[in-house]
């Protein structure tokens, strides 16, 4: 299982409240130092200006949700995007302004907020910003940023899936590999969907009484990647924490309170990507180096694993594209874990195989796109799908209407879903 | 023998021309697609339905030549409109005998994509043109024979017939019209393969840039639909001096501004 967040060990639990109030203040931070930043580029720079308006609802399909509405996202939002650039430097802002129609209200979010400086074979990045490292489709092996799975299963669009990073980010580009080296001074984890929205399995209902500790260091990750042979290889290391919470009792057997935290975490990867037949291989690995709990005994704390994805793209015929996509991942020191794992919790498998894939076909001079994603999990028959048809009304009017259906066992990621079925709609005027 | 004389005196007129008709469309191949050492330019791409309807794509192209006339070359191109794929990037690798390797840049979720390459003869960004189009059909998949010499408008014409030698093309053969003077094909006809017409290309407007004609208006129109794709060069330059270097996921994901502007 990739780290939807939901797992025995990844327990949700109301840590909405907390996280956005985090997100408030970061986000005064962040706008402040873009607008200190970018007042003084703005005035000698070429500047761009755009956005969006739109609304966004996705109405349930097999029932309601935990907190009784209807509705798993209403919401209308704008998007204001600016981009300075002159000489070596570049400053870029997106921020959104939202109002929700479920009782989150109104409120800002900064998206990306940074400064760039190009220098011959180096770059440098500094302020809040998306990276995305690695090769699955919505599975992630080397790509251990943060991400928002709330946004993914409740229809929204599919940027929304990233978190952006506030973050110092230095490339340099030797001609014989290029590299990134990334510094995250502050810990931001992934966004797990709220539990008033969404039927989360809960090994432990009954205690409420939670605490969420974040971590207090920072994490750092570095790619190193270059052209072997027509292929892109590529290197990876992460060294921070589990993007999602771990949950530990104050006792195993009468729990009266939960500590949330974020075990330690360093990522030992690689990956392979060109042309293989037909169409394009994808080969990725990753060693989940789990260093809060090496021997397996913890039981609060995720082992060990290793992650496996093979995909394979092509394109068959004009306008469609199919990806064929398996991912493993594999518990290490198996036999610890089962050993530590207390009666009544459900037992992950060693290996779990999951098969997938992504088709895509345009019409209409590619203003009509119907894309299917789906994904099985062979080991414990957990499902995702999702199917959307999108369409261009103008080159600055597109709507979009899609699916997201899960099944599978109750304590499985996806399984614990099947009550959140739901239908969504996007309608977007960019500007 | 006197049968085979006769022959042969039929054969003569083809056999005294001084080119073949593959000669043809390896220098138009040349003229069209490879002047320079590179290549930039601001294209502006009107899609527009049979009743009227406009859909505008917008974007720089790059290009650099790494081997001679008809070998590799490498595309870079960065888009602005429509709104929904502005700042979104795409880098070719063109190979002459095998496919392309090509690479996206989604901008929403910061992410280098590589994207499978083996139907060239599918649609350009939506339009009429086809990436062979875009960046050139491999000569030697054709076999081309020089129809006729005629006069179109103002320019002395090869008329050379293509006909695909494999039968997975989207179209039986095509007709191009070559100027003699300067090998830029200034009309094309393709034909389909039940041998209905299917689509017609027109060079609109050919310029002089830095002593290089350039076609920089054209237009495709699919004459089956009633659609068509016309194409303005906004802005073109050759021989800048475009690293390799720029062809790369680093600037796939950080554009230089000097570049795509």
């Amino acid at each position: 299982m990739t780290d939807y967040g939901l797992r025995l060990r990844h327990v949700p639990s109301r840590l909405g409240a907390a996280r956005r109030r985090d997100c408030g203040g970061t986000n005064g931070a962040a706008v402040l130092c873009a607008a200190l930043l970018l007042t003084p580029l703005a005035a000698s720079a070429e500047l761009t200006f755009s956005g969006f308006v739109q609304q966004n609802t996705a109405f349930n399909t097999a029932g309601a949700n935990p907190d009784g509405r209807d509705y798993k996202w209403r919401e209308e939002r704008v998007q204001l995007k600016l981009d300075a650039t002159g000489g070596a430097w570049r400053g870029y802002f997106k921020g959104d302004g939202y109002y929700d129609h479920l009782g989150r209200s109104g409120g800002g979010e900064v998206r990306e907020a940074y400064v760039d400086y190009a220098a011959g074979a180096f770059d440098l990045r500094a302020g809040r910003q998306i990276i995305t490292w690695g090769l699955g489709d919505l599975v992630f092996l080397n790509d251990v940023f943060p991400k928002d799975y709330e946004a993914l299963f409740a229809g929204r669009p599919l940027e929304y899936l990233k978190r952006g990073v506030d973050a110092v980010k230095l490339g340099a580009y030797p001609d014989f590999a290029s590299f990134e080296f990334v510094l995250i001074p502050s810990f931001r984890a992934t966004r797990i969907p709220d539990t008033r929205r969404f039927h989360l399995f809960d090994p432990l209902p009954a205690v409420t009484n939670r605490e969420t500790v974040k971590p207090g260091q920072g994490e750092w990750a570095l790619r190193a990647y270059r052209d072997v042979a027509g292929y892109d290889a590529a290197l990876y290391f992460y060294r921070g924490f589990q993007g999602t919470p771990s949950m530990r009792p104050d006792s195993v057997s009468a729990p009266t309170r939960i500590t949330l935290f974020f075990p330690e975490l360093s990522v030992y990867g690689a990956s392979l990507s060109g042309r293989a037949g037909e169409g394009v291989l994808s080969l990725e690995a990753a060693y989940y180096d789990s260093r809060q709990d090496r021997s397996g005994t913890d039981f609060t704390v995720p082992n060990s694993q290793t992650r496996l994805l093979a995909a394979w793209q092509i394109q068959p015929w004009e306008d469609f594209a199919l990806n064929l996509q398996y991912y493993a991942d594999g518990i290490r020191g198996y036999a610890a874990y089962l050993a530590a794992l207390p009666a009544g919790f459900p037992v992950e498998k060693r290996w779990n195989h999951t098969v997938g894939f992504r088709a895509t076909q345009f019409f209409l001079h590619q203003t009509l796109r119907l894309s299917v994603y789906a994904s099985y999990n062979t080991s414990n028959e957990d499902y995702f799908v999702n199917p959307e048809l999108r369409y261009s009304f103008t080159d600055r009017v597109w709507g979009a209407v899609g699916a997201n259906a899960f099944g599978g066992k109750v304590s499985g990621q996806f399984g614990q879903l099947s009550r959140d079925d739901n239908l969504y709609l996007q309608l977007r005027y960019e500007f | 023998m006197k049968r085979w004389i006769a022959l042969l005196a039929l054969a003569l007129p083809l056999s005294v021309w001084a080119v073949s008709g593959e000669e043809v469309m390896k220098k138009s191949q040349a003229a069209f697609l490879y002047p320079g050492k590179d290549f930039k330019v601001r294209v502006l791409m009107k899609l527009i339905n049979r009743d009227g309807q406009e859909r505008v794509r917008e974007m720089t192209m790059l290009r650099k030549n790494t081997g001679a006339a008809g070998g590799e070359q490498k595309y870079f191109m960065y888009f602005f409109q429509p709104a929904d794929v502005k700042d979104m990037t795409f880098m070719t690798y063109k190979y002459p005998a095998k496919d392309d390797d090509r690479w996206m840049f989604i901008p929403a979720v910061n992410m280098v994509k590589r994207i499978a390459a083996q139907d060239k003869r599918s649609s350009f960004v939506g339009s009429d043109f086809t990436y062979e189009d875009v960046s050139g059909r491999d000569v030697e998949d054709d076999n081309h024979v020089i129809e006729r010499e005629e006069k179109l408008g103002s320019r002395d014409c090869y008329v050379v017939k293509s006909t695909p030698k494999a039968g997975d093309a989207d179209f039986g053969h095509k007709l191009t019209w070559v100027d003699k003077a300067t090998f830029l094909p200034v009309k094309e006809e393709q034909f389909d393969r039940k041998g209905a017409p299917y689509k017609q290309f027109t060079a609109d407007e050919i310029a002089d840039v830095k002593g290089q004609p350039t076609v920089i208006k054209r237009t495709m129109k699919n004459l089956q639909t009633g659609h068509r794709t016309e194409v303005g060069y906004l802005k073109s330059e050759y021989d800048l001096g475009l690293e390799d270097s720029l062809f790369s996921e680093r600037f796939l994901r950080q554009p230089p501004r000097k570049w795509v502007d």
